[in-house]
């Protein structure tokens, strides 16, 4: 029996505009008092009217451009239609088939292609907070987040294994850390995420697909990983004791606990809900011409692929060269290119200085470069000096190691490190303090 | 001189300068005629309770500076669909009863600050719903003209507001024919603008994509005033459209027609239209040949065509538009809206559901195009399209019972229009059993001064405007 995962996701992004999608209150609502951001556009008040954000609507073409997304020079609105409490207007404004961005990919480190079916743009929903209220459990409704701009990102189901699934979401966040359109912050809610999954099984009898589900709402990679290989290994199971393969309506959605590490049913498909989508007759068609897209090509930084080998072509480890860009150490990165014709600094140490926290890249770089790789690496004498400190202040300590307690090493190895404030290399320092301990 | 009641936007402003009487006396006359005859017409649900205060601060503001305002001390009129600061708006709903809005429409953000004073909010369709008020959760209004007749709609309470003479002017919307239907059966003139010329911002929402706020006056002079007021680009709706404006007043008194070539519209003198509508618009074809224009008859598609992509679309924006009134927020339960909206909001969800919607939307979206097209091509021949506005005088009380699609049947000669997004200016062509009759002038889009032209001169020429007596028709 041969079991192949299939694995799709679909990612949410909030945005970081100034204003919302259609109106012009706010978009930054984490931790505002409730109800403080709003106007009658995004309180649905009757005769309200959206006027769509043309910034966010560059925003979501960048994101595009950087996962390889072609950009459709004719695209619109669609209503998107569901009854919920924090869903002030009874739909949601997104894209249905005419998206921003369609067909792209993002190379894992594999070499891997994973494709991208579409980028496109829609509203975020009010939020739910269910609490107690003069002692009566009520639910109270905050249209703060209430049209945020936000962009879903849509993965082909060409993911095989939640290792890979990882990798895709872990790009796709320093894309667009790196392209400024969101901090991406998973604690915020700022990047959401939903895995399509199901399993391709190879048997005796033929291959068999299982059916197809979909776990909502993620807020962790790991989370998600852990989602994905919890489904992996249920769906075999259930295809084994049922034999019900993927039809085309069978696809069910289900939670993530992540407590318990599993998932759970939400929704089959006899409460499937039908969005009844139509274009959204209060925005006119978009006509996105070539020259608007070029530009906001032009307009892109380098991406994480991109970034990482040129640091590796002037020298940095490909190891250093990844924490950097994932970190999006911008000050670091820059400062690392500007050394990089400077023979007083080998830019390998000195990215890995910076990546070991050793050397703060906004501060006097030379000055901590020379004295770090000074102390560690050559003055011995120095150290020395300081390690006999040491050992002289402690002769109990040292009688212990003398009586073979070779473990109290570590003891005067930190005390070193203490007193040359972490600068010494702890190789070094052990050398020596075996050479005087032994002698 | 003439009754206060009885005076045209510029009378009015003319009478203020002469000192002929003020503000205040004006909009207590009209209050006082609404007191009167308001309750047995039932053209206004609430009135502005302010009104009196505004129109003793356009007295001073006329003592100091004279009228530099277009609609400076102008009694007006508004349907109930506008979004009113401080003027309860309900678009004639239970579902919206008592809802006091927190933001001024665009239209009529822009006829106050053009000095306009609202007397009240006017009965209408419930949500523009149907075109007689009869679908109004609060009554229906009676024609001026007849009280066991109906006044048409949706903007069927503004138009009356005309008609009975308790406002100089009106704002009303239409979706397809809410603005020119009523006009036609009350003998008012009604102007459609344009779809995109005029800001939907704070207009309840009936079918977004045909929705078109506009004047319904004594005049068409009037209408032209209103009109530039209420035109142009709204940053608050995206569908609103950047082409200027032109200063519509400065088309009106043209001498003849020479030169403008009118279309009479084949597939509009319906077999099912009486013999005497039908008469009256040949006798108007007539009056433009005399005012030296050319009339040629003109095919377009069969108009049933345009009930049912009207239907198809309007329905399905319908489902969703009211979608918002969900009860949690402001206004009352579901379960009380009207039985109409309950209705196009069932046909609106079917022909949106799945395997449906390409079906019935698109279908309809596709014959739209056509439409849209075909206009297009008449307009590259003719100026102007004419046509009856509606193929009967205005129907019983209690004709709309049992009857969902009668407004869709009433309306068959101007929903094609509105479905293109065109422009319409809508007025008398005589009387039919002591009824006016309306005649319609259909333009290409933005091409409001030429239907305004057009309008004028014909209006000018005949004598179709009147007003009934009240003291004898009710």
């Amino acid at each position: 029996m041969k079991i192949t995962p299939l694995i799709g996701l679909e990612v949410h992004v909030e945005l970081e505009t100034k204003s919302k999608m259609f109106c012009g209150c706010p978009a930054d609502h984490f931790s505002k008092a409730p109800n403080t951001q709003t106007c009658p556009v995004c309180l649905g008040l009757p005769g309200a009217l959206p006027v769509p954000n043309k910034k966010a609507i560059e925003s979501c073409i960048k994101i595009g451009l950087a996962v390889n997304c072609s950009i459709n020079r004719l695209s619109k609105f669609d209503r998107k239609q569901y009854f919920y409490p924090d869903l002030s207007k009874g739909y949601q404004i997104s894209q249905y088939d005419e998206p921003f961005c369609s067909e792209g990919f993002i190379t894992l480190d594999s070499g891997k292609k994973i494709g991208v079916e579409r980028v496109h743009q829609e509203e975020d929903t009010g939020k739910l907070q269910h609490t107690n209220l003069n002692g009566e459990k009520v639910t109270l409704v905050d249209f703060n987040r209430s049209g945020v701009p936000l962009v879903e990102i849509v993965s082909k189901p060409d993911m095989a294994s939640s290792t890979e699934a990882k990798e895709y979401l872990k790009k796709i966040h320093e894309i667009i850390r790196a392209i400024g359109v969101s901090n991406a912050d998973m604690e915020k809610g700022q990047m959401r995420l939903e895995p399509t999954i199901n399993v391709c099984i190879e048997n005796e009898s033929g291959t068999h697909y299982t059916p197809l589900v979909e776990v909502k709402n993620i807020n962790s990679f790991n989370f998600a990983s852990q989602a994905i290989d919890f489904e992996i290994k249920r769906q075999v199971e259930e295809f084994e004791k049922t034999g019900i393969e993927k039809t085309p309506t069978n696809k069910t959605t289900r939670g993530y606990d992540a407590i318990k590490k599993v998932t759970f049913l939400q929704r089959t498909k006899e409460e499937a809900k039908d969005y009844r989508y139509f274009p959204e007759p209060d925005i006119p068609p978009f006509i996105i011409e070539d020259e608007v897209v070029e530009k906001l090509r032009r307009e892109l930084p380098l991406l994480p692929h991109q970034e990482i080998s040129s640091l590796e072509k002037i020298g940095v480890d490909a190891k250093d060269a990844k924490i950097l860009v994932s970190l999006q150490n911008r000050v670091a990165i820059q400062i690392i290119h500007d050394y990089s014709d400077d023979n007083r600094v080998e830019v390998n140490k000195l990215a890995s200085l910076i990546v070991n926290g050793k050397l703060d890249p906004a501060e006097h770089v030379l000055v901590q470069y020379e004295k770090l790789t000074k102390v560690g690496n050559t003055d011995t004498a120095e150290l020395s000096k300081i390690v006999q400190k040491i050992i002289d202040n402690n002769p109990g300590i040292v009688a212990e190691y003398k009586k073979g307690k070779t473990n109290v090493l570590g003891f005067f190895v930190g005390q070193a490190m203490k007193e040359t404030h972490g600068s010494a290399s702890p190789q070094a320092l052990t050398k020596i303090l075996k050479e005087k301990l032994d002698s | 001189m003439k009754p206060l009641h009885a005076l045209s936007i510029s009378e009015v402003h003319a009478g203020y300068l002469n000192k002929d009487f003020t503000c205040v006396e004006l909009v207590k006359h009209f209050l006082k005629r609404i007191d009167k005859y308001n309750p047995k017409l039932n053209i206004f649900l609430d009135l502005n309770e302010n009104a009196l205060k505004q129109a003793a601060e356009v007295d001073i503001e006329i003592a100091e500076k004279g009228i530099d305002r277009e609609l400076l001390g102008i009694p007006m009129a508004i349907k109930d669909n506008f979004l009113t600061v401080g003027i309860s708006t309900t678009a004639s709903s239970n579902i919206l009863k008592g809802f006091m809005p927190q933001y001024e429409s665009s239209v009529t953000g822009k006829l106050l600050a053009a000095g306009a004073i609202f007397l009240g909010k006017t009965n209408m369709d419930s949500f523009a719903h149907g075109s007689s008020t009869e679908t109004s959760d609060f009554g229906p209004t009676l024609n001026p003209w007849n009280p066991e007749k109906l006044p048409g709609g949706s903007s069927g309470g503004s138009a009356a507001a005309i008609s009975a003479q308790l406002a100089t002017a009106a704002l009303g919307s239409e979706t397809a024919g809410s603005i020119r239907q009523p006009a036609a059966w009350v003998g008012v003139t009604g102007l459609k603008p344009t779809y995109g010329r005029a800001g939907r911002y704070g207009c309840i929402a009936m079918a977004s994509s045909t929705d078109s706020p506009g004047p319904l006056t004594r005049s068409v002079a009037d209408a032209a005033l209103i009109t530039r007021v209420i035109s142009g680009e709204d940053p608050y709706d995206a569908t609103t459209s950047p082409t200027p404006v032109e200063d519509y007043p400065s088309f009106l008194n043209r001498k003849d027609l020479k030169g403008i070539k009118i279309g009479l519209v084949k597939e509009y003198l319906m077999s099912s239209m009486s013999e005497d509508v039908k008469k009256l618009i040949l006798d108007a074809a007539d009056k433009f040949r005399e005012l030296g224009a050319t009339v040629e008859e003109v095919s377009l598609m069969d108009p049933k065509y345009g009930i049912g992509v009207y239907t198809v679309v309007q329905r399905s924006e319908v489902s969703s538009n009211l979608a918002r009134f969900d009860g949690i927020r402001f206004g009352n339960s579901r379960d009380t809206f009207c039985q109409e909206s309950k209705r196009r909001i069932m046909l609106g969800t079917y022909t949106l559901s799945a395997g449906y919607y390409d079906a019935f939307y698109k279908k309809a979206e596709a014959v739209r195009t056509k439409m849209i097209d075909e206009f297009a091509e008449v307009f590259k021949t003719f100026d102007a399209v004419i046509g009856a506005v509606s193929p009967t005088p205005a129907l019983s009380v209690g004709a709309t019972k049992d009857q969902p699609m009668f407004g869709e049947m009433e309306d068959v000669l101007v929903e094609p229009s509105s479905v293109a997004g065109l422009t319409s200016v809508g007025l008398p062509c005589g009387f039919v059993d002591d009824l006016p009759i309306g005649l319609q002038i259909t333009c290409a889009q933005f091409q409001e001064s030429k239907a305004i032209a057009i309008a004028d001169c014909f209006q000018r020429n005949t004598d179709f405007q009147k007003f009934p007596d009240l003291d004898k028709t009710l």
